[in-house]
């Protein structure tokens, strides 16, 4: 490697005497000095006030540092909220929050969790129990989905923050040119006929990755099934899938449908929530199920010049789309919800925190500015809300028939091997990819499979 | 003779020095040497022994991480799983495709700039030597979500530059096929890396005596001729390190997978394995084993290119 002085290269061998050379060290020392120093601040967090509660949060558009220091100057001195940034995508939060939480890491107070998580979490004592008196007032008026997802195993564990739902957004100039009455709710079938006479595009989320399952898992609940038929909490080899169940294979059939059809782009395979609002965005755009943040984006881009502003204009949404003519959709439910550390030094003032966090006021700032849904359904009325988003009822609508995903410590096996065998979903084959779904997951869950 | 090189030298017995016991001070050195290397010596063996035992150590159990009460003691039943899975077998097919094609490609190119370099006017050289660098200071995340992005159908530029190539058009969806996100994987571990290897293969190239070639030059030898019986065959231990390292560089890949694909349509590397069991999944034990057996894969290459193509680490530094 040159890189490696050559030992018998003159300047190698000509000494810099005493004086010049002890300087760079001596500074060397103190750059790694420095260096170790920060390190070990960075990992031994903890420290500090008591009263200084650290809440880890996803990466959003800044709402929930104001929240955070709302609530702050709110507390008036009881406590000081400091927030410490998660990765992007939920499940790389969830890894970096169980492998502290597994070290006993005093340093979180509060965490925002994506809900399908919350049971592993409860699951392995990682959370605080809430309190009664804060288990009732933080469920009061809030939608039932959000409530469903902090609870395992019959109790509140965690916190119900924002609510987040898909809706079936389309562009009204391409449903009136299709003839599809969208105050009536409509079945996949119908958009996906709809698209291709009017040569647009149908957006759902392709790719292998949470969204998948999350599609999948609306699908099924739509068709009257779910993904998870027997729990079984505390021995994960007794739990039963219904991905074999009739529910499972119409399901399947949908999926397959929509991604043989020509509605779907090119990159079907690879698509996922950010693709397909850019698809929807296009000029081929025409239906796609995402969630609300599509709105504003789209607004965004007719305000930065980038879109025509009479695109947004365009934008409609409605339910989700049904299965079945006869059976009411479920829509997916995500969001985040908080939950407090069982390691955390002050869990009383984390949850006196989480209740400030959560309250109608900063619910209703934070769907105005980042446009995350409440959970609290008195937000819905909120006249700033129904400016921002004149589909708020909608989305009210949509987390009342909301079916959260299966709820179980495992998620993360029981995802992952539904993305794995109904990737791609042009691949699918209803009957035989449930079986070989229910297959891998039984074997993974027993641990004789790797995934 | 088909090639040309200097005659050996043994390195232990320079002809200058009569065989005598150890003198006072080569004893001194020994324990200078010693004493230099000491610290090092110890904090290598804290940083990578310390964690190999461990992880060896844990791949024995059934553990996960959610659930340490219910550890228990397996034996080898995470190898057993790990090695009847069609994915380990997958992902190590995926990782030897994308080794064997990165490093042969990596070692043309990389001669190549090698040569460049070392032909170039002595004010370019260390201006090129910088340029040729650049991709090999990007951090591999960096360098491969801008391979990502170039490729993507939305995005990326890819598709409409390269329309007149056969098998590309507007709707080429890169990441959406097995082969072709291979591809797209293979391309960005190139870019990166052949700066590394041919700056390997330059030191080997400066070592090349300039006697040899004149005499080559003399006894009439074409250009290529003195490539392939001169330059080539004096430099096989730089060949041989550079090819090396990078074998087992590139077996660990794992960076531009779970940037590109997320280990989708086939293209699991073993190391994403590893990722898998371990950090997503949660089970200790098992991404232990599967870590401990990629860790065994890695010292069978390295142990393979040192006996079977006799390489000496020593000489890639000319001693």
């Amino acid at each position: 490697m040159s890189a490696i002085p050559d030992p018998h290269s003159p300047r190698a061998r000509t000494g810099v005497p005493g004086q010049g050379r002890a300087r760079p060290r001596r500074l060397a020392g103190a750059a790694a000095g420095a260096l170790l120093a920060s390190g070990l601040a960075a990992c031994g967090g903890g420290g500090g006030d008591a009263s200084t509660l650290t809440w880890y949060i996803n990466p959003d558009a800044g709402g929930q540092a104001e929240i955070a220091a709302r609530c702050t100057e709110e507390a008036d001195g009881r406590y000081t909220i400091e927030t410490a940034l998660l990765p992007r995508d939920a499940a790389s939060q969830r890894e970096q929050l169980i492998r502290r939480l597994a070290a006993n890491d005093d340093s979180i107070d509060l965490m925002s969790l994506d809900p399908p998580f919350i049971p592993e979490f409860a699951q392995a004592g990682f959370l605080a129990p809430v309190p009664d008196d804060v288990a009732d007032r933080v469920t009061e008026g809030v939608v039932e989905s959000a409530v469903e997802g902090s609870t395992w195993d019959g109790e509140l564990v965690a916190v119900p923050f924002w609510a987040n739902t898909q809706l079936l957004w389309y562009r009204e100039s391409v449903a009136e040119e299709a003839g599809l009455d969208m105050s009536e709710p409509v079945t996949w079938e119908q958009i996906v006929q709809a698209a291709e006479e009017t040569g647009t595009l149908v957006g759902a989320q392709g790719t292998r990755a949470e969204s998948l399952t999350v599609w999948f898992n609306a699908l099924i609940e739509s068709a009257g099934g779910s993904i998870i038929t027997e729990a079984s909490p505390g021995d994960p080899s007794q739990i039963e899938l219904g991905l074999t169940s009739e529910a499972g294979v119409r399901a399947t059939e949908v999926m397959q449908m929509v991604a043989e059809s020509d509605a779907v782009g090119a990159a079907f395979s690879t698509a996922n929530e950010d693709s397909t609002a850019t698809g929807f965005e296009s000029e081929s755009g025409g239906f796609q199920v995402n969630y609300p943040f599509v709105y504003p984006r789209a607004l965004g881009a007719a305000e930065a010049g980038t879109l025509d502003p009479s695109v947004p204009e365009d934008y409609a949404a409605t339910i989700y789309p049904r299965v079945d003519e006869e059976t009411p959709a479920a829509p997916p439910y995500g969001g985040i919800n908080l939950a407090v550390s069982a390691f955390s030094e002050s869990p009383e003032l984390a949850y006196e925190a989480a209740e400030c966090i959560v309250s109608d006021e900063n619910q209703a700032y934070y769907f105005v500015t980042n446009g995350n849904p409440a959970s609290s359904t008195a937000v819905y009325d909120d006249p700033e809300v129904l400016e921002a988003f004149p589909m708020a009822p909608v989305i009210r609508e949509s987390l009342e028939q909301a079916a959260p995903r299966p709820q179980t410590p495992y998620y993360n096996e029981i995802s992952v091997g539904i993305q794995r065998s109904y990737h791609p979903p042009s691949s699918v084959q209803p009957g035989e990819t449930g079986e070989n779904a229910t297959e891998l997951i039984k074997a993974v869950l027993a641990k004789e499979d790797l995934l | 003779m088909s090639t040309t090189t200097l005659p050996p030298t043994k390195k232990d017995a320079p002809v200058s020095a009569p065989k005598v016991r150890a003198s006072d001070r080569a004893r001194g050195e020994k324990r200078l040497g010693w004493l230099l290397a000491g610290p090092a010596f110890a904090v290598m063996l804290l940083v990578t022994a310390y964690p190999i035992l461990q992880a060896t150590y844990e791949s024995l159990f059934d553990y996960r991480l959610t659930d340490p009460e219910n550890r228990s003691f397996t034996g080898l039943t995470n190898y057993w799983v790990i090695l009847t899975d069609s994915l380990w077998w997958q992902s190590i097919g995926v990782t030897a495709f994308i080794t064997v094609v990165t490093v042969a490609v990596e070692l043309v190119l990389g001669f190549g700039l090698a040569l460049v370099m070392v032909k170039a006017l002595r004010a370019l050289r260390p201006v090129l030597r910088a340029a040729i660098l650049i991709p090999y200071a990007v951090i591999t995340v960096v360098s491969a979500f801008a391979w990502q992005f170039a490729f993507d159908i939305q995005s990326g530029f890819v598709n409409s530059w390269f329309a007149w190539l056969p098998g590309v058009s507007e709707n080429t969806d890169w990441f959406g096929d097995r082969w072709t996100a291979l591809l797209v994987i293979c391309l960005a571990e190139i870019w990166k890396t052949t700066p590394f290897i041919s700056l390997l293969l330059l030191a080997g190239l400066a070592q090349v005596p300039e006697v040899l070639q004149e005499a080559a030059k003399v006894d009439g030898a074409t250009r290529w001729q003195r490539l392939w019986k001169v330059t080539i065959p004096n430099m096989k231990a730089a060949i041989m390190v550079a090819l090396l390292f990078r074998t087992l560089d590139a077996f660990r890949v794992f960076d531009s997978i779970f940037i590109m694909t997320n280990g989708a349509n086939g293209t699991e590397s073993v190391s994403f394995l590893a990722y898998r069991q371990t950090i997503a999944r949660l089970e200790i034990g098992l991404g232990s084993a599967v870590s401990v057996l990629l860790f065994l894969a890695v010292v069978l290459i390295a142990f393979s290119f040192i006996k079977l193509f006799k390489v000496d680490l020593s000489q890639a530094r000319g001693e």
